[in-house]
């Protein structure tokens, strides 16, 4: 891994002083300042360069200065597979002449991000073949993410408005000419497993074309954010990837806390790591018996439910609730886990490898359901990276790549487990991958277990942490500390940081800017089946209609996540 | 980084035996006659309940519908600070505060007029549990609510006061003192058959 002045020389060699790229002193990683004109060039070069070798683009987000005299920044998040490294991009933008060069020829997964901070933000990206609104309605006035916006205004989606993709209003003839079909799947169909809308046009049986709608769900997450405390925030996180909600206030609270300076105590990080992992078999147990449902397999899809079911009951004796957690409070945990916690951990560490072994004695070498899948969906390496993937997905196409260790986090780096692959690249291979990785994360849970010594569940620095209660009630300067965490919010230094955990379904990150104040300034939300969808159209063309249902649900798309 | 601490699961190609199918067939029969089996006789691992007939039985830390406590002489604990106010991120709790002008202490200066939580509104994150300093506002393990109208969703002192002796309620998610009070049952109990059970 070369270090920070390595890949500043590497640059500067294409990039030489006074060609528009200056490095921002400081900050949670290396970070550019690019002028628009050089960004192009600049981008193939991060690319191809071997030294840097950023294959990877995880994000592309707009941010608001109204005070400043060039208003929005555009920010790319980027990182090399084979060495380890990120780098962050800032363009800033005048508000005047809101135009930036898009990078979709250089990553694909520029597509849907940069599509987001057009409709966010009104950043226009010059060359993107498909620049139109992502997650609100086109009916809807103004951007919804600039400071000056009253979020207080309704726009309404009259029909006859909705959005057709152009190729759909057009008639095509196929060679027999029988005119082609356009169909709509979704937005409520009962294997969207949510609120997603998809075009396709259809030969026969066969799509050769498609087109996805999202945004059904959006909820303003970033907006919300905006005004709410830190702490606040913590319950919206919850309804990102609504399937393992604990591991979004994981990654949210492990990005202030970077912020901060501070640590949870021991004892709630291993808490909260053997909470990850549980959520993580409890995703993959949604998105595997999802996708054998899909396909016709009912019976598996309702055996892992049983251990799904149990596993609720141990996050509600922690936190209160099944699914909405709101157990992580940043600085820790919110309370202790019960007495019994490791004895229904044992129990559940000895009744879910049944469960799964079943499974797979019914799934794995089924002929019917290899048929299915195999060969279905399958995407190459290249084109999984290109198109910004991570998590379970990316690794069925035969790249290792896994936050946990690549950038160890809550301490995994001392945890023995392997990181399944598999390369085919298809439904099937994911399948596998995600079998083998809840395995693996009962391994960690195992090994967990033995290191849950008593101790603090909260951090003691007043700063970010509420008093323990029984100082509240009988010391004055304590019930001081909590007045005022709750009335002004904690303060978060000034700065910039982008925290990246591994969630069920790849990279969670999250882009947190703080201005000082109470509030987050802006809070981006990198959600990993974003990126994971956006390819999904692409996927499709040359598949049956059945086809869909099968992919679809082996990409794990959570709507939550999705539109925020 | 890629890593090289990999376990590779790559796709076997299919025996003979499994391209015939019967083998298959019968190992797959043999699991779920067993489940089967299992479910009919022990009902061990059935996670199923036959709800409304059979309620299940939450921990003691269940976030429901919210409780305000009393002092022995039933009048509200809450002194009007607004602190849940201030930290519901939902915006579904409001106050209005009055003076307590026969006020034995200075503690208890001031008492809510007017203490409403929406219902609807709420998220049920329990932070006002956590935000309230004089232990005032618990929440109760009541989480099926059904409202005729949105106005039905907006509750006030009336019915959000404590009723009863405190041992008495069905108390749910309370602030955290360093003890923790919960137990988890695994596998989840099955609950004996009967009647309607009495709402707790």
């Amino acid at each position: 891994m070369a270090n920070r002045e390595e890949r500043l020389a590497a640059i500067r060699r294409a990039f030489p002083e006074g060609s528009g790229v200056v490095e921002l002193a400081g900050g949670d990683m290396q970070t550019l300042r690019v002028d628009r004109q050089a960004l192009p060039a600049l981008a193939r070069h991060l690319k191809d360069d071997p030294a840097l070798d950023f294959k990877l683009l995880l994000d592309v987000c707009g941010v608001d200065y109204p005070g400043r005299e060039e208003r929005f920044e555009v920010v790319y998040h980027l990182t090399s597979l084979e060495h380890g490294h990120r780098v962050r991009l800032k363009v800033p933008v005048r508000e005047e002449d809101p135009v930036v060069p898009s990078v979709y020829g250089v990553w694909r997964a520029a597509d849907w991000f940069e599509r987001e901070a057009f409709d966010m933000f009104g950043i226009r990206f010059e060359g993107h073949p498909n620049l139109k609104r992502i997650l609100c309605h086109p009916a809807f006035q103004g951007h919804a993410l600039r400071k000056d916006y009253d979020p207080g205004q309704r726009w309404l989606l009259r029909e006859g408005e909705q959005e057709e993709p152009a190729w759909a209003k057009e008639a095509q003839e196929d060679e027999d000419h029988f005119e082609t079909q356009v169909l709509n799947l979704g937005p409520s169909h009962p294997a969207t497993h949510g609120t997603l809308r998809t075009v396709v046009r259809l030969n026969g049986e066969v799509i050769t074309k498609a087109e996805t709608e999202i945004g059904y769900l959006h909820r303003c997450f970033e907006k919300m954010a905006e005004t709410h405390t830190w702490n606040q925030v913590i319950p919206y996180t919850d309804r990102l990837n609504y399937c393992s909600a604990m591991m979004n206030g994981v990654g949210y609270a492990l990005a202030v806390e970077k912020m901060l300076g501070v640590e949870a105590p021991p004892r709630a990080q291993v808490i909260r790591l053997i909470l990850s992992e549980l959520s993580r078999v409890m995703d993959h147990i949604v998105d595997v018996g999802a996708n054998l449902n899909d396909v016709g397999a009912m019976t598996p899809f309702l055996y892992m439910y049983q251990g799904r079911e149990e596993l609720y009951s141990v996050l509600e004796a922690c936190c209160g609730s099944r699914l909405t957690m709101s157990y992580v409070r940043i600085g820790g945990l919110s309370n202790d886990t019960p007495p019994d916690f490791e004895d229904s951990v044992r129990y559940l560490l000895k009744r879910i490898p049944k469960l799964i072994g079943d499974m797979e004695t019914l799934i794995t070498e089924n002929r019917i359901f290899r048929g299915r899948t195999e060969g279905v969906g399958a995407i190459s390496a290249e084109s999984a990276v290109d198109w910004g993937w991570t998590g379970p997905c990316l690794r069925a196409t035969g790249v290792a790549y896994d936050v946990r260790k690549a950038h160890p986090y809550l301490g995994y780096e001392t945890y023995d487990f392997k990181v399944p692959v598999a390369h085919a690249g298809d439904t099937y291979a994911r399948y596998l991958v995600r079998v083998e990785e809840m395995k693996q994360s009962l391994r960690i849970v195992e090994q967990a277990l033995e290191r849950l010594q008593p101790g603090p569940i909260i951090t003691d620095n007043h700063n970010v942490a509420l008093p323990p209660k029984e100082d509240v009630y009988t010391e004055m300067e304590s019930l001081i500390w909590h007045f005022k965490l709750i009335m002004e919010g904690m303060k978060v230094p000034v700065g910039e940081s982008y925290g990246y955990t591994e969630a069920a379904n790849g990279e969670l990150g999250y882009y947190i800017v703080s201005d000082g104040g109470g509030h987050p300034y802006r809070i981006k939300v990198r959600p990993p089946c974003f990126a994971i969808f956006q390819a999904f159209p692409h996927i499709l063309e040359g598949h049956m209609v059945a086809d869909t249902v099968a992919i679809m649900s082996s990409l794990n798309i959570i709507a939550g996540e999705l539109d925020r | 980084m890629i890593t090289r601490d990999v376990v590779v699961c790559e796709a076997k190609p299919l025996r003979l035996v499994q391209r015939l199918y019967l083998v298959e067939i019968a190992k797959g029969l043999a699991v779920t006659l067993r489940h089967f089996i299992a479910n009919l006789f022990a009902r061990k691992y059935t996670v199923t309940i036959e709800w409304p007939e059979v309620k299940r039985e939450y921990s003691e830390r269940l976030r429901g519908r919210h409780i305000l406590l009393t002092r022995e002489d039933g009048s509200p604990r809450c002194v009007a600070c607004y602190m849940c106010e201030e930290a519901c991120p939902a915006e579904c709790i409001h106050i209005e505060a009055e003076d307590v002008a026969s006020s034995p202490t200075v503690e208890f200066e001031k008492r809510p007029k007017v203490f409403t939580i929406d219902l609807l509104r709420c998220v049920y994150c329990g932070f006002c549990v956590d935000a309230c300093p004089k232990e005032a506002i618990v929440m109760s393990r009541v989480h099926e609510m059904a409202f005729a109208s949105r106005e039905e969703g907006v509750v006030g002192l009336d019915q959000l006061l404590q009723r009863g002796p405190f041992e008495k309620l069905d108390l749910g998610y309370r602030p955290y003192y360093g003890t923790p009070r919960s137990r988890i049952e695994l596998p989840i109990p099955v609950k004996p058959r009967g009647g309607i059970q009495e709402g707790r």
